[in-house]
């Protein structure tokens, strides 16, 4: 049986870990907050960027412009995964990337080259483990970026698209749904296909007079479309990260408090087994002395 | 003067301005356009430049780069990467994005730099300019 000190010692640790795991989960739950604010305060720019490109890609089709155009032979494929920087958040990372790496290795079965882009250091390490290449890699930024670092990356897409080096750009990125669920997501951000709000919004029923043209305004609005998904998906899964990291901890924190509860029975049992051993010598030595 | 236009600012990280003003001036793509109350549907690229509204006889300017303006006759949105209000510019660091893009322009190579840091120069003369006339007006 263990001895008391021993126990006594475990006890101490698991209280020290708990409070880490709470004061996380606070820190997590402060910054879940504000992710969420910056996803409302996106939202109005997102709605209206939608509405824009609906009414003007209502009438144009693949022709009008080389981001729309789907191409017949497929050689490479990328893929931008976004994931945190930091562990401690459950399986939210692992999900994404398993997701992304299921589809690089399906893509790959189909005699496809595979490039990564990698936003958010778990997801690098793992994509460089897995031997797949990888283009581009931006670590360190997920607990502060702007709208800076989605267009960045944006241009990149768009030249390698337009250049051919890729031939299709799909996102992976943690979708956050509440705060107790988040879905991994795999979207085909290029060549841009008919976006859905097109549909819905496509009949506003205004006419409106175009400057300088249709064309060159769609020219100005899908490369920006591409950078407004990918700056979603930075949002999203920044949001994603903090709140499975918040469930995580509260479960870590749920965790040691049993692990503490029983620890402190085995305590009091070895206790009161001890005392009843020197009860019983005592006795045992008066009896002899009798 | 009874009727006023919905003027809204956003960006992608919040709503600049959301106000009802009387007149709006911004710079499209082909040349400054002015927007008052019932104008017709219209839908233009922004370059980068200032954007200027009129509210009760005072001018106010607002720094944009990257956008799109949507007018209805009740309403002008604005759809701009950045977009900051006169009073809001830091002509400090303006001063020094402007001096770091000249330097580069100086240095590049790349025919992507060099646009890269043109575009900075711009966005950075016309953030001090914007700042300057809101002076000018009493607005900031």
């Amino acid at each position: 049986m263990a001895s008391l000190r021993d126990v006594k010692t475990k006890i101490g640790a698991v209280k020290k870990t708990k409070q880490i795991t709470k004061a996380m989960n606070m820190v997590a739950s402060a910054k879940l907050r504000n992710a969420q604010g910056r996803i409302e305060r996106f939202k109005p720019y997102a709605q209206k960027f939608d509405e824009m490109l609906g009414d003007l890609a209502a009438g144009a089709d693949e022709s009008v412009h080389p981001l729309l155009a789907k191409r017949e032979e497929k050689k490479t494929v990328g893929i931008v995964i976004v994931t945190s920087d930091r562990g401690l958040c459950g399986s939210f990372n692992a999900n994404i990337i398993k997701a992304a790496l299921k589809f690089a290795t399906e893509k790959k079965a189909e005699g496809l080259d595979v490039k990564f882009y990698c936003v958010g250091k778990k997801g690098r390490d793992a994509v460089s483990k897995s031997g797949f290449e990888i283009v581009v890699q931006y670590r360190d930024i997920m607990s502060r970026f702007d709208f800076s670092v989605a267009s960045k990356l944006g241009n990149e897409l768009i030249n390698a698209f337009l250049d051919g080096t890729v031939d299709e750009v799909v996102l992976c990125y943690g979708e956050f749904i509440s705060v107790g669920r988040q879905a991994p997501v795999t979207q085909v951000v290029l060549p841009i296909s008919g976006t859905e709000s097109a549909e819905e919004t496509s009949s506003t029923g205004k006419d409106y007079v175009y400057e300088p043209s249709v064309e060159g305004l769609l020219a100005e609005l899908l490369p920006r479309f591409v950078k407004v998904q990918v700056y979603r998906g930075m949002l999203d899964t920044s949001a994603s990260e903090h709140a499975a990291r918040m469930t995580a901890m509260d479960n870590a924190t749920r965790a040691c408090d049993d692990l503490i509860s029983s620890l402190t029975l085995l305590y009091n049992k070895t206790r009161q087994a001890a005392i009843t051993r020197d009860l019983m010598d005592i006795v045992g030595a008066t009896e002899a002395l009798k | 003067m009874s009727k006023k236009l919905l003027l809204e600012i956003v960006t992608p990280d919040h709503k600049v301005l959301s106000q009802d003003v009387d007149y709006v001036g911004a710079p499209g793509a082909l040349g400054e356009f002015g927007v008052l109350p019932s104008h017709i549907p219209f839908l233009s690229a922004l370059g980068i430049g200032n954007l200027y509204y009129k509210d009760e006889g005072r001018t106010h300017y607002v720094f944009v780069s990257g956008g799109f303006a949507e007018v209805t006759p009740e309403k002008v949105t604005i759809l701009a990467e950045a977009a900051e209000k006169a009073a809001d510019i830091d002509t400090e660091r303006a001063r020094k994005a402007q001096d770091r893009a000249q330097q580069r322009l100086a240095r590049a190579q790349e025919k992507i730099d060099y646009a890269r840091a043109q575009a900075s120069l711009r966005r950075s003369i016309a953030r001090m300019n914007c700042r300057n006339s809101g002076e000018k007006a009493g607005t900031c």
